[in-house]
């Protein structure tokens, strides 16, 4: 099915921002009926190039050719006229409304809102196998339904060149397999799929022709026969790719962190945790493994105390945190690497070292009785810049204008330096750059040598397995088994966050 | 330079200010020029009227009730609270303190600090119900503090009865039994008039000190700044919303207690049918011109009161004065936009500023 | 039915139709306590159809401002504004009717006014991305000085009016359903249980009707199907839910939540319209009175629905009516019916074990019983607030499972989403 002209073709887009430039003279050249990836490392600027494929973000100079056409793409309009597509790493839909209203916006045009849009829905979802039922809401789907969702809603439209931006992050290796399913069926009907991953194994297994970017431009294009994911890796970074691991165990049998019969429940009375139980000792990571959204966030705000718990005891030490304030556990000695940095860790429009007051309002060197110490807080905010390698002009800028890898630096450094007794570290590498993830890794690692407990959540498998002294796994809620990281495969540990492996169970 | 400009917020809120301001007189020369009148000598007229010291005294006088409505209104604003029954409050606080300052009769200091502790705890009572309504029931706080304020009205109307709490003052007038000679509190004169100056005014200032020391000096004020900025953030950080709510909202309305307090006790010596109304309302349009900054505020409602007391003069001139209420609004609802536009400009040159001098590339 | 939870995932046909059989349920259960509250305490008015006629005009001006709440909020602008709009409705309406001589331009002063303020909150909030409910009050400080200023300008010369309100209005004719005034009114008058009181009801509805009525009415069903039923409602809804996701797909969001910000003010402009020139003759200052925000606790109380804003208008219209109509007295015979309404809410939630909730109702129920049995009437001067004490009541004991739209309230800046 393919065609004497690429699909798409790009040369010498440039995009500046204020200050930086993202993308300069990218040269890419897409063939049709093909899976085209596209691997950089978190701000290598793969999705301000998609963002300009998609016509959300125009480029300061170079020219886009799709099917051999030179194109204009002001808007996503402009885009999906042409053919292309976008499923968005953050999935773009909206939870209130059903299957079929998310497909149908903003191309009602085609088949109406009604009867026939739902017909249409169904025969596609029929001829790639998708599964899609339309009068679902949003909010009940999984993850994975959720995804084919937003193929089919790309599908709908008529595109016949898929973007998808880092479409394996929230699955499980069995849902990336199903979607690899996917994409070579719709491979085999004739589109073309661009496909943007730092995953190098995925990216080899699945796609027929990868480019490198590295800092804003495209390095390199290689066939996956070519090329060892060890040579991508260098291709990506310039240098190896940092590993995720441990070396001679710390682990005691003192206890840190004691959970029994821990059950939170949900407005509607919905266990979200439940009956969870779980010890952590001084010197031990304890990782826990899960399909996201299977409770993890509860299970950690239960720690921090700003979720009521329906059942059960929650201890530090031999301190019985359960009813406790949030504020209390913190001083009794719970850093906390959150999840969302943005909504839950920092004062976006504050200075770095109002930030380093944050959480820490009760405790020297931020606080001389009821009043703020600026001058105590200020220098201990130097401090953590320098001993966290905190890249800033100065401790009085907002943390907003610092980049990600930089905010969570900060966020580590500040979480360590209260004298913790046990670390909740939820996804601490999500969204930051290769020498942030190492160095983080490392203050892990450091900390764990210290006699921290640390509780690490992650949706990186490799990460899960390689600084974990234990991996433990949960499901609905529920701590349904136990792992040895030392042994386990991502793909066995995958099975049993989906409860493939439920019978292991321990 | 431009970063310099916009490097601190207290230059950002006087940049955005000017704007408002310069952007008002120019919606407000309009208004006047279609509606026949003259934009300069009606500008001329109100600043001639407004510097006259009797005009200057009113204008003083009158600002202290609009800064504390103000600054009770910022308490809540700075955790993103609203409390818009500041004028319930302040009214209810106003007419019970009366009441009972005209009913007990107590020795000078004392009996003039009873009035206003009454005040004080009318104020945040009424304040502690919303607050009680939304940590408790989800109620918001907005919809339920207007409702107050209704409430409150009938509440008044129906304690100012006699044989309640209200005696004839007049033949066209009921109020609380006047306060009698130990619990005033006398003006200080001011030259060139007879008019004297609130000596309460000093209660304003106070509170205007106290203000912007728990904002920006405690912990208290750190966890209601935090709370305002992120409440997720602030959460997380071990601040207790429910009850950061609760003590904002009464510290709010205990402010609001003070609204009437100069006005009681340094002239009217009673709550009657002509104790000013509206203050509350007043008082948010000040605080958000001010940026619920302490300071911020001083001006916005020397501004508000000049622009009502000079005003006064237009009458005389066949000009309605209505207009500065035209003024006033053009310059709040020009104000919270430009701040707005001035703030993420800012944020963007902050932004490439930090790019620049790390010379990283970012995506 | 306000505990009642919607979690099982049914077909949505299945859902709508519960909803109306469970509206229609709890109408006819409020008609019955109503009923009996009158044979009890002897009040007519409870159901007279005056009190009808009144309910369903005072749920006019509360229902479009609630309407025109759900409209905004749909789209993701919260709309404290609303009163600020039907003050500039009211303003609209006397100036075009007086001046034109026409009650119909009247309503499209009234509609333009209000939408007017609707744009002005739409720049405010859309396009430069102020807080909304800062700039819905600033909208709210800003209309009645603007319409003090023109009323001083244009009314004070004229014969009747000032600065504070307008010369006589003309009025629209009213329009009766034909043979159903007189029959049901003499059934009215024996007080026979039920069949009276539905007399009433229907001659309340039916007779002396105003075109703004009927207007207001009709807007329900096709703001029903203009959101949920074409395009144009799934984009402006899409919006308010995710406005990112929107964006992707092409609507222009900016765009919709302008369209929506301002047919939000021009619905609430007719509520103005009503309050000038139907509930009253002329337009005064203060008219609306605080019946915007009202119209806000309909719409929260409605869950963002149009069929249950509507029923939310309607309540809080009738405690206007009653108060206004029946007064003190009849105001005083609810307390009764609120005393057992919240025993037996305590009861429900004692079956559930919710023991503290349980408590608080109990205790306040009989707090009210206790009042009603101690008292003769309520003072004057507290039942004329008796729809904001409602207001404050239905929403303590109500707001709870409630779905707003999920970008309600949210900042949204074009090309934000990542």
């Amino acid at each position: 099915m393919s065609t004497t002209e690429p699909a798409v073709e790009l040369h010498g887009i440039t995009k500046r921002f204020p200050g930086v430039v993202a993308n300069h003279d990218i040269d890419i050249e897409v063939a049709a009926g093909t899976v085209h990836a596209i691997v950089g490392e978190n701000g290598a600027g793969k999705s301000t190039l998609m963002k300009i494929l998609y016509g959300m973000q125009r480029p300061d100079e170079g020219t886009i050719k799709v099917d051999g056409v030179e194109v204009a793409l002001h808007s996503p309009s402009d885009a999906i006229a042409r053919g292309i597509g976008m499923v968005h790493q953050h999935f773009m839909l909206a939870d209130n409304l059903s299957v079929l209203e998310n497909v149908v916006l903003g191309a009602e045009r085609l088949h109406g809102i009604g009867g026939k849009a739902r017909r249409r829905i169904e025969e596609i979802s029929h001829q790639y196998g998708l599964g899609v039922e339309p009068d679902r809401l949003v909010e009940q789907l999984g993850v994975g339904a959720r995804q084919r969702v937003e193929i089919l809603k790309v599908l709908y439209r008529g595109a016949k060149i898929l973007i998808l931006d880092e479409p394996t992050a929230v699955l499980v290796p069995q849902e990336v397999e199903e979607l690899f399913g996917n994409l070579r069926d719709l491979k085999r009907e004739g589109l073309t799929v661009i496909f943007i991953s730092h995953k190098l194994d995925e990216v080899l297994s699945v796609a027929d022709t990868i480019t490198v970017i590295r800092r804003g431009t495209t390095v390199d294009t290689v066939r996956p026969g070519d090329v060892t994911a060890r040579q991508l890796a260098e291709l990506m970074v310039g240098s190896e790719l940092p590993v995720p691991e441990l070396r001679e165990s710390t682990v005691t049998d003192v206890p840190v962190l004691t959970m029994d019969g821990v059950t939170v429940r949900d407005a509607t009375g919905r266990a979200v945790v439940d009956d969870v139980s779980l010890t952590i000792h001084e010197g031990e990571i304890l990782g826990i493994a899960g399909v996201e959204g299977n409770g993890q966030a509860e299970l950690v705000e239960a720690i921090m105390g700003m979720l009521p718990l329906a059942a059960g005891v929650v201890r530090l030490g031999d301190t019985d945190l359960t009813g406790m304030a949030t504020r209390r556990r913190r001083e009794a000695g719970i850093g906390f690497i959150p999840e969302d940095r943005h909504r839950h860790g920092l004062l976006l429009e504050s200075p770095l070292w109002e930030n380093r007051i944050l959480g820490h309002q009760t405790r020297p060197p931020n606080v001389k009785g009821g009043l703020i110490d600026r001058q105590g807080a200020r220098n201990d905010t130097e401090r953590i810049v320098r001993d966290y390698d905190v890249r800033t002009p100065n401790i009085d800028v907002t943390a907003a204008s610092l980049s990600g890898g930089n905010q969570q630096k900060l966020i580590v450094g500040r979480e360590m330096s209260g004298d913790p007794k046990l670390l909740i570290a939820a996804h601490p590498t999500r969204g930051v750059d290769v020498g942030a993830q190492s160095a983080i890794w490392d203050h892990l690692r450091h900390a764990r040598a210290e006699g921290l407990a640390v509780l690490l959540i992650s949706a990186d498998l490799d990460e899960l397995i390689g600084m974990s002294d234990t991996l433990r796994v949960i499901l609905r809620g529920r701590l349904v088994g136990e792992a040895d990281p030392a042994t386990i495969t991502p793909d066995q540990l995958g099975s049993l966050m989906t409860g493939a492996g439920e019978e292991s169970a321990a | 330079m431009i970063h310099r400009l916009f490097a601190r917020s207290w230059t950002r809120t006087l940049v955005a200010a000017f704007v408002a301001l310069v952007f008002s007189i120019a919606i407000t020369s309009i208004v006047l020029s279609i509606s026949g009148f003259n934009p300069p000598s009606t500008f001329q007229a109100m600043f001639e009227f407004g510097k006259e010291p009797d005009s200057i005294v009113n204008t003083l006088n009158k600002a202290a009730g609009y800064y504390l409505s103000a600054l009770a209104v910022a308490v809540g604003f700075r955790m993103n609270l609203f409390n818009i029954g500041v004028d319930g409050q302040y009214r209810l606080a106003a007419m019970l303190a009366a009441a009972a300052g005209g009913a007990w009769s107590l020795p000078p200091v004392l009996h003039q600090l009873v009035i206003i502790i009454v005040a004080v705890l009318v104020g945040g009572l009424w304040a502690a119900v919303p607050a009680l309504l939304k940590v408790t029931r989800g109620v918001s706080e907005v919809i339920s503090t207007i409702m107050l304020n209704f409430i409150a009205t009938g509440i008044i109307a129906y304690l100012l009865n006699p044989g309640r709490l209200a005696v004839q003052l007049g033949p066209n007038n009921i109020g609380t039994k006047t306060i009698s000679r130990s619990g005033r509190v006398p003006g200080t004169p001011f030259p060139g008039t007879d008019l004297k100056l609130y000596s309460l005014l000093v209660i304003a200032i106070l509170a205007g000190i106290g203000f912007w020391f728990m904002i920006n000096r405690t912990r208290f004020g750190f966890d209601l700044r935090a709370t305002g900025l992120s409440q997720s953030a602030a959460v997380a950080s071990g601040v207790d919303a429910r009850r950061m709510v609760v003590m904002a909202m009464v510290i709010s309305g205990a402010i609001a207690g003070l609204i009437g307090m100069p006005q009681l006790l340094g002239e009217s010596y009673t709550y009657s049918l002509n104790f000013p109304t509206g203050i509350g309302l007043t008082g948010i349009g000040i605080a958000l011109l001010g940026r619920n900054g302490p300071v911020g505020i001083a001006f916005a409602s020397l501004l508000w009161a000049f622009l009502d007391v000079s005003s006064q003069i237009l009458d005389f001139n066949d000009i309605p004065k209505e207009i500065v209420a035209i003024t006033q609004a053009a310059v709040l609802l020009s104000v919270v936009v430009v701040y707005e536009v001035v703030s993420r400009v800012g944020q963007r040159i902050d932004q490439r500023h930090v790019a620049a001098q790390l010379g990283e590339v970012a995506a | 039915m306000i505990e009642q939870e919607i979690r099982t995932p049914a077909p949505r046909t299945g859902d709508r139709e519960r909803r109306r059989t469970r509206m229609l349920a709890v109408g006819g259960g409020i008609f019955i306590a109503l009923i009996l509250l009158r044979l009890i305490t002897g009040e007519s008015d409870i159901t007279s159809s005056g009190t009808m006629g009144a309910t369903l005009a005072l749920a006019v001006p509360i229902g479009m401002a609630a309407l025109g709440g759900m409209w905004s909020e749909r789209s993701g602008v919260v709309n404290i504004g609303l009163e600020g709009m039907m003050t500039f409705g009211t303003w609209g309406a006397a100036f075009a009717s007086y001046f034109s001589g026409n009650p119909w331009l009247g309503l499209l002063g009234g509609i333009v006014a209000g939408a007017v303020g609707g744009l002005l909150h739409a720049v405010a909030t859309v396009t430069f991305g102020v807080d909304h409910i800062v700039s819905g009050v600033a909208l709210n400080i800003l209309a009645p000085g603007v319409t003090r200023y023109l009323s001083d300008l244009l009314f004070t010369d004229e014969k009747g009016g000032g600065a504070t309100q307008s010369p006589p209005l003309p009025s629209f004719p009213t329009w009766s359903v034909p043979g159903v005034g007189k029959p049901l009114g003499s059934l009215e008058k024996h007080h026979w249980i039920l069949i009276s009181d539905l007399a009433g009801l229907v001659r309340g509805v039916l007779t002396n009707l105003s075109p703004i009525t009927l207007l207001g009415i009709l807007l329900v069903p096709v703001s029903y199907y203009l959101l949920w039923h074409t395009a144009f409602g799934l984009r402006l809804r899409s919006c308010g839910e995710n406005p990112v996701a929107a964006e992707s797909l092409g609507v222009k969001v900016y765009r919709m939540k302008y369209s929506a910000v301002v047919i939000s003010g021009a619905l609430a402009g007719i509520g103005g319209v009503f309050l000038a020139m139907v509930a009253s003759s002329n337009y005064q200052e203060g008219q609306v009175n605080g019946r915007g925000y009202i119209g806000l606790a309909a719409m929260i109380f409605g869950n963002w629905r149009p069929g249950m804003v509507a029923g939310g208008a309607g309540l809080f219209g009738y405690t206007d009516a009653l108060q206004l109509r029946g007064g003190a007295g009849a105001v005083h015979a609810m307390l009764l019916l609120i005393g057992i309404g919240l025993l037996a809410l305590a009861v429900w939630r004692g079956y559930r074990r919710r023991v503290v909730a349980a408590a608080v109702s109990a205790v306040v129920g009989a707090g009210v019983l206790v009042w009603f049995f101690l008292t003769d009437a309520l003072p004057r001067e507290i039942v004329t607030y008796s729809p904001h004490i409602t207001t404050l009541l239905v929403l303590a004991f109500a707001a709870q499972r409630l779905r707003m739209p999920a970008a309600d309230g949210m900042r949204y800046r074009r090309g934000g989403g990542h």
